[in-house]
C-alpha cells in the first residue's frame, strides 16, 4: 500500500516536472503579451515559410517512409534470402546515429568538398537536403511497425487471394492492405511526429537561411537566440500542439489495434 | 482432369522433403496423401497447387501442363479476416478480369447456391470470427468451389477441429465428392479419415512413398512395416525361422485370439495388464513370459465368454499374421 502510493506518486511527480510544467510553461509564454501577438507571430512571413517547409518535409518523408516500409517489410517477411538480418539492422541505424552525425554525413557527400560536391547539384543549405535528411531520421518508423506485424499474420491469406485467381497487386490492395492498415497508420503517426521535430540533422545541412531554409524547429531557435521569446513559444507552441494531437491519435490506434488483437484471440481460442 | 507428377524432389536447405516423387491421380478421384508430419504430403500438395516450386535438379516438370483452375482449402482455413462470409466466397470471382467476371446478379446467384451447399445461408453477413471452426472451414471450401476449381486440394482441412465436427465433415466430404466427381487430393495424417474417405491412398514417409492402393489394399495389404504400422496398431514378435534367421511378424490386435489353452505352437503365455471395455471393441494389454507388450482386440461377447480379469495367465494366439522380407538385389 504504501510502495503503491509512493511509486504512483513519484511518476506523477516525474512527469508533472518534465512534461506537463514546460508544456503549461510553453503556452503561458507564448500567450503573455496578449492573443495579438501571439497570432502575429504566427503570421509573420519567416514563420510562415518555416511552417510551409516542415510541411513538404514531413509530408515527402512520411510518403518515403511508407513506401519503404511496405518494400522492405515485405521482402523481410515473404523471402528467404542472404543477408536479411543485416539489412534488419541497417533499417534500425538511423535509431542508433545520432541526428548531428547524419547531417554531416550528408555534408560530407553534398558539400562543396564532399564526394558530389564538384556536380553543384544545390542540395546542400536548400530544400531538397532538409528534405533528404529528414527522410533518414524518420524512414525507419513505418518498417519496424509492419515488419512483425506482417510477420505474425502470416502468408496464408495471400496465398488464398493469389490461388482464387487474384493478381499481386489485387491481392496487395484487397488483402494484405487491410490486414496492415492500422500498423501503418502507426508507423505514420511516429514518423511524422519524427520528422516534424527534427533538429539536429537538418540543423547542419539547412543553413539557416531565414525565410528560406529554416523549419518550425529552426526557426524557434532563431527566435529565442534573438531574445524575442514571445514568438518563439508561439511558434514552439505549434509543435507542441502537435505532439499533443500525435499522442491522442496513437492513444486511439493503440485501443484500436488492442481491441483487434483481443478479438483475434478470442477467434484463436473458439 | 487428372494430376500427373514426375519424378518430383523437393528440398528446404538440407532437409529433404521431397525425394524423386511420381503420382498419377486419375479424373473424378479422391486420393489421400497420408503419413506422418515431416512425410512431405503437405510439400508435395503445395507443389501441385503452385505455392511451392520442384528442384528442378531432380527430374520432369510438373504435370499437369498449363495452370490448372486449383481450388484449396488450407488447415487454418485462411479466411479473409476483414470480409464476410458472402464477400469471402464472392472473392474468386470479383477478382476475375472484366472481360470474364460475372455480373453482381451472377456472383450473388452463384454465391447464395453455394451457401445452401454448406448450409449457411442464415450467416452469409458474418465476419470469420464470429463462426465456429467447422464452420469456418465449410466457408474456405465455399471459397474454392466458387471459382469453378479443376481440382480440388485439401490441406488437412479437419486438423484444427475436435472429433465429433471432423467425422461430420468428413462425411459430409464425401458426399459433395460423390455428387460433384471433382478430382480431390486430401493431406492428411489420421488413418481414420483417409481409410473413410479416400478412393486411394497414397502413404508418405521421410519425402517417398511407400505405397499406393485403396483403403483395403493398404489396410490389407500393406507393402512393408511402415504402412503395417502406420495404419493401425499392431504387435511385433521376433521370430526364429528355419537356418536361425530372426524375423519380424506383425499381426494386427483384431487378428488375435485369446484363450485359457495353448492353440498352436506360435501360442504365447501372457498376463492380462489392462483392459479397456469402453468403446466398440474390447482392448486387453497384456505382457508375454519374455516381457513384450501385446495388444489384443475382441468383441464384448468374446470378452463375455472369456471372463477375462487383470492378472489372469492365458494363451494368445496369432489368427493372421505379416512377415516383410527385405528387397535383396542379387
Amino acid at each position: 500500500m504504501k510502495w503503491r502510493v509512493l511509486l504512483v506518486g513519484l511518476t506523477v511527480l516525474f512527469l508533472s516536472l518534465f512534461l506537463l510544467v514546460p508544456l503549461a510553461a510553453i503556452l503561458v509564454e507564448a500567450l503573455r503579451k496578449g492573443a495579438g501577438a501571439y497570432v502575429r507571430a504566427l503570421l509573420d512571413p519567416d514563420a510562415m515559410v518555416a511552417i510551409r517547409l516542415t510541411l513538404l518535409c514531413a509530408s515527402i518523408a512520411v510518403v518515403a517512409s511508407v513506401i519503404f516500409g511496405i518494400c522492405a517489410a515485405w521482402a523481410v517477411t515473404r523471402f528467404r534470402f542472404p543477408g536479411k538480418s543485416l539489412l534488419l539492422t541497417f533499417i534500425d541505424l538511423p535509431f542508433a546515429v545520432s541526428p548531428v552525425v547524419a547531417g554531416l554525413l550528408m555534408v560530407l557527400v553534398f558539400g562543396g568538398q564532399g564526394w558530389l560536391g564538384p556536380l553543384h547539384l544545390g542540395v546542400l543549405f536548400a530544400t531538397p537536403g532538409i528534405i533528404l535528411a529528414t527522410i533518414f531520421v524518420s524512414f525507419p518508423f513505418v518498417a519496424r511497425e509492419l515488419i512483425p506485424l506482417m510477420q505474425e499474420q502470416g502468408t496464408e491469406e495471400e496465398e488464398a487471394a493469389l490461388l482464387l485467381g487474384a493478381s499481386g497487386w489485387q491481392t496487395f490492395v484487397r488483402i494484405t492492405l487491410p490486414k496492415i492498415k492500422w500498423g501503418l497508420l502507426y508507423g505514420v503517426i511516429l514518423a511524422n511526429a519524427r520528422a516534424m521535430g527534427e533538429f539536429g540533422a537538418v540543423s547542419v545541412v539547412s543553413g539557416h537561411i531565414r525565410g528560406r531554409t529554416n523549419t518550425i524547429p529552426l526557426h524557434v531557435e532563431i527566435l529565442y537566440n534573438e531574445y524575442n521569446f514571445v514568438a518563439a513559444f508561439a511558434v514552439a507552441s505549434l509543435l507542441a500542439l502537435l505532439a499533443l494531437a500525435t499522442l491522442g491519435a496513437k492513444a486511439l490506434l493503440e485501443w484500436k489495434l488492442r481491441r483487434d488483437a483481443e478479438a483475434a484471440q478470442r477467434e484463436a481460442g473458439a | 482432369m487428372s494430376i500427373e507428377v514426375r519424378g518430383v524432389s523437393k528440398s528446404f536447405g538440407k532437409f529433404a522433403a521431397l525425394r524423386d516423387v511420381n503420382l498419377k491421380v486419375a479424373p473424378g478421384e479422391l486420393v489421400a496423401l497420408l503419413g506422418p508430419s515431416g512425410s512431405g504430403k503437405t510439400t508435395l500438395l503445395r507443389i501441385i497447387a503452385g505455392l511451392e516450386f520442384a528442384d528442378d535438379a531432380g527430374g520432369g516438370p510438373v504435370a499437369p501442363a498449363g495452370a490448372p483452375r486449383v481450388g484449396f482449402v488450407f488447415q487454418h482455413y485462411a479466411l479473409f479476416r476483414h470480409m464476410t462470409v458472402f464477400e469471402n466466397i464472392a472473392f474468386g470471382l470479383r477478382v476475375r478480369p472484366k472481360a470474364t467476371r460475372p455480373s453482381d446478379a451472377k456472383i450473388r446467384e452463384r454465391v447464395l447456391e453455394l451457401l445452401r451447399l454448406i448450409q449457411l445461408d442464415s450467416l452469409a453477413g458474418r465476419y470469420p470470427s464470429q463462426l465456429s471452426g467447422g464452420q469456418r472451414q465449410r466457408v474456405a471450401l465455399a471459397r474454392a468451389l466458387a471459382i469453378e476449381p479443376e481440382v480440388l486440394l485439401l490441406d488437412e482441412p479437419f486438423g484444427a477441429l475436435d472429433a465429433k465436427v471432423r467425422q461430420g465433415l468428413r462425411r459430409w466430404l464425401r458426399k459433395l465428392h460423390d455428387e460433384i466427381h471433382m478430382t480431390t487430393i486430401l493431406v492428411t495424417h489420421d488413418q481414420d479419415e483417409a481409410l473413410e474417405v479416400a478412393d486411394r491412398i497414397v502413404v508418405m514417409n521421410q519425402g517417398r512413398i511407400e505405397q499406393v492402393g485403396t483403403p483395403e489394399e493398404v489396410f490389407h495389404r500393406p507393402a512393408n512395416e511402415f504402412v503395417m504400422d502406420f495404419l493401425g496398431s499392431v504387435n511385433l514378435f521376433h521370430a526364429r525361422a528355419e537356418g536361425g534367421q530372426e524375423r519380424r511378424v506383425f499381426v494386427r490386435p483384431h487378428d488375435m485370439e485369446i484363450g485359457h489353452q495353448a492353440q498352436s505352437d506360435s501360442s504365447v503365455r501372457a498376463v492380462v495388464k489392462r483392459i479397456h471395455a469402453a468403446g466398440p471393441m474390447v482392448k486387453v494389454e497384456l505382457e508375454s513370459e519374455i516381457g513384450e507388450t501385446l495388444q489384443v482386440e475382441m468383441p464384448h461377447e468374446r470378452y463375455g465368454v472369456l471372463g477375462l480379469k487383470v492378472g489372469a495367465d492365458v494363451y494368445v494366439s496369432p489368427r493372421e499374421s505379416k512377415v516383410f522380407f527385405e528387397d535383396y538385389s542379387i
